[in-house]
């Protein structure tokens, strides 16, 4: 750690794994729920325990977004933060915002949320990850500009690198996005029309641009390959995010009520979406490959090469295989996308977030690496959790394939209820998974904990 | 990457491309809003209608269910459920009333939500007006 300031990172990443362990919990829950319908019925719905779920996983990628930023903006910029007291503050408030909504979902009926946060006011509650009370956006909306002040006031000062430009740039997008979380017309064709700007434009939009800043500080700071190269290829790499990605989002529209033209437009440009994905894995390995230095944290390399591996799978091959509209038509919404939701996230957001916490984490603590013993105890984290992640997928989309089959092609489609008594089996096997992973993630806290002989300090 | 391809090249490429497919993308989200009308069939939609909408948000309902294939996949899609349902709004108001508070031993149920005969009839006029969208014959065939 080169600057002070930097320090305020570490409350965030801190916060984002408490809530990336929550957000595991409930997802074993929700599992459970496929198998047995009625556990913890009524206590905790589905649909509560999976707005906690997917709620907890936004929340804490976004603690890992600002946390990474908290890190590396400064770095990069070569100054202090511009106020480490408003990034301190900040993240108290949304801490705080973020554990009462989470806290709500599960002790208040949502109908009765809505009506004491007065959501009839400004209606955005009880659209899908947007389920937060209107007064918890208008918080989120107020933190991220505190945020994006604090961060941008740092950059102003210092030096200006591609690396902060893009991060910036990601995370404006993101801030300006969720503003379209407001929009929510009467006519549920528009309002789905518009919920995409947030959704797609965040997950297959600006968040890339914000992966790649992460993923390319850590490259540079591992591997002390020369910045020009690493920065060409990001430009390269967040071009194609981008270049396919917005009007990718056409893959969103074929059955929602918009123009056919979209078959055309989304099939044609997200199938080319793996393309960035796939360059990142070339990127990565390649300055792995070339690499100047043997950096002493040898597991932050292996979270930035996982995380190129395992986007490129998730987003790129699993997106691309129900991305073409005559696919999408028996597969929209199954248990396929599923499949594709859980690995692309994981993949692509959860291990950059891990990744560039396992870099700064040990400077963090003071000291270049984490023993190798520390360091070993996270490496099986890593693969626990990597491993249960591709078998969650598998007989996810196992199931997805035997949904499509039995209730959508076919010329005597059976009834979704009866079609998911059949899928049991594979549900069984995905709670295993989940399970395995739940304990490769308690080993990953318990890395946090293991002594040993460290590395020389920074 | 050569020489020859340039840091500068590749901003610009970046830059250039960005803009470039982002003023597309309005000017296909501009063509799409005008044509909407024909397909939204947004003239019948009706206080009621309107009502609906507000009871499947403020119950969560995208919580379990898909509407038109997006939302949550334990519960099944209502999308072309009026349809489903023998095109009766009254078989969709039997079916939400009729849950049992306590659930249904060993399966998936859907809670018992205690709507008021408004908001009934909110709802299934929600769930008739979204069954007649032009959704390109989106699902393919009536189980959903």
């Amino acid at each position: 750690m080169q600057y002070q300031s930097q320090s305020v990172a570490k409350l965030y990443f801190i916060a984002a794994i408490g809530l990336f362990l929550g957000q595991i919990l409930f997802g074993t829950v929700l599992g459970a729920q496929y198998i047995w319908g009625d556990f913890l019925f009524p206590a905790i719905p589905f649909n509560v325990a999976r707005m906690v779920h997917t709620n907890l996983l936004i929340v804490w990628l976004l603690f890992g977004f600002m946390g990474a930023a908290y890190y590396l903006i400064p770095e990069e910029s070569e100054t202090e933060l511009f106020s480490p007291i408003l990034a301190i503050l900040m993240f108290w408030v949304f801490l705080a915002a973020g554990a009462a909504t989470i806290l709500a979902y599960l002790l208040v009926p949502y109908a009765t949320l809505a009506e004491i946060t007065m959501n009839d006011l400004l209606p955005t509650m009880g659209r899908e990850f947007l389920e937060q009370p209107t007064i918890t956006k208008i918080g989120i909306v107020i933190v991220a500009l505190s945020f994006l002040f604090n961060i941008g006031m740092t950059m102003l000062k210092g030096r200006k690198t591609v690396i902060s430009m893009i991060m910036f740039l990601g995370l404006v997008g993101l801030a300006v996005f969720f503003l379209f979380s407001f929009v929510n017309p009467h006519n549920l064709i528009e309002d789905k029309f518009w919920w995409w700007w947030v959704v797609h434009l965040w997950v297959e939009g600006v968040w890339e641009l914000i992966m790649g800043a992460m993923l390319a500080f850590v490259l540079i700071k591992t591997t002390g390959v020369d910045r020009e190269i690493i920065e060409k290829w990001l430009y390269v790499i967040i071009a194609m995010s981008l270049i396919t990605g917005l009007i990718g989002m056409g893959h969103h529209y074929y059955w929602i009520g918009t123009p056919e033209y979209w078959q055309w437009w989304g099939s044609i440009f997200s199938a080319m979406e793996p393309i960035p994905f796939f360059m990142m894995v070339l990127y990565t390995f390649n300055m792995v490959n070339q690499r100047r230095r043997e950096h002493p944290n040898k597991v932050a390399l292996l979270w930035a090469q996982g995380t190129a591996v395992m986007a490129f799978l998730g987003a790129g091959v699993w997106g691309f295989i129900h991305t073409l509209a005559p696919v999408n038509y028996y597969t929209h919404g199954t248990q396929v996308t599923a499949a594709h939701g859980h690995m692309a996230f994981y993949g692509a957001y959860v291990m950059i977030t891990l990744a560039i916490i396992s870099y700064a984490m040990p400077l963090l603590r003071g000291r270049v690496a984490n023993s190798n013993q520390a360091q070993i105890v996270e490496m099986w984290s890593f693969w626990l959790m990597t491993i249960a992640m591709v078998f969650i997928t598998l007989f996810l989309t196992a199931a997805g394939v035997l949904q499509v089959w039995l209730q959508r092609y076919t010329e005597t489609p059976m009834g979704f209820m009866e079609v998911q008594d059949k899928l049991e089996i594979f549900y069984m096997m995905r709670e295993i998974a989940g399970i395995v992973f739940l304990i490769g993630l308690g080993i990953y806290i318990y890395s946090f904990f293991v002594g040993g002989e460290e590395e020389a300090s920074a | 990457m050569s020489e020859v391809f340039t840091k500068t090249m590749a901003r610009n490429i970046f830059y250039g491309g960005t803009t470039f497919f982002f003023l597309l993308l309005l000017a296909l989200t501009f063509d799409t809003i005008s044509v909407l009308p024909e397909r939204d069939h947004r003239e019948n939609i009706t206080p009621e209608v309107v009502l609906g909408k507000k009871v499947w948000e403020d119950n969560n309902c995208i919580g379990c269910h898909t509407l038109l294939g997006e939302g949550a996949y334990f519960a099944p899609e209502l999308g072309n459920v009026y349809k489903r349902f023998g095109n009766s709004t009254d078989a969709i108001k039997g079916f939400i009333m009729s849950r049992p508070k306590d659930g249904i031993p060993g399966r998936r149920s859907m809670p018992q939500f205690n709507l008021s005969e408004e908001e009934l009839t909110g709802i299934a006029e929600f769930l008739k007006w979204t069954s007649e969208v032009n959704t390109a014959n989106w699902p393919p065939n009536i189980q959903g």
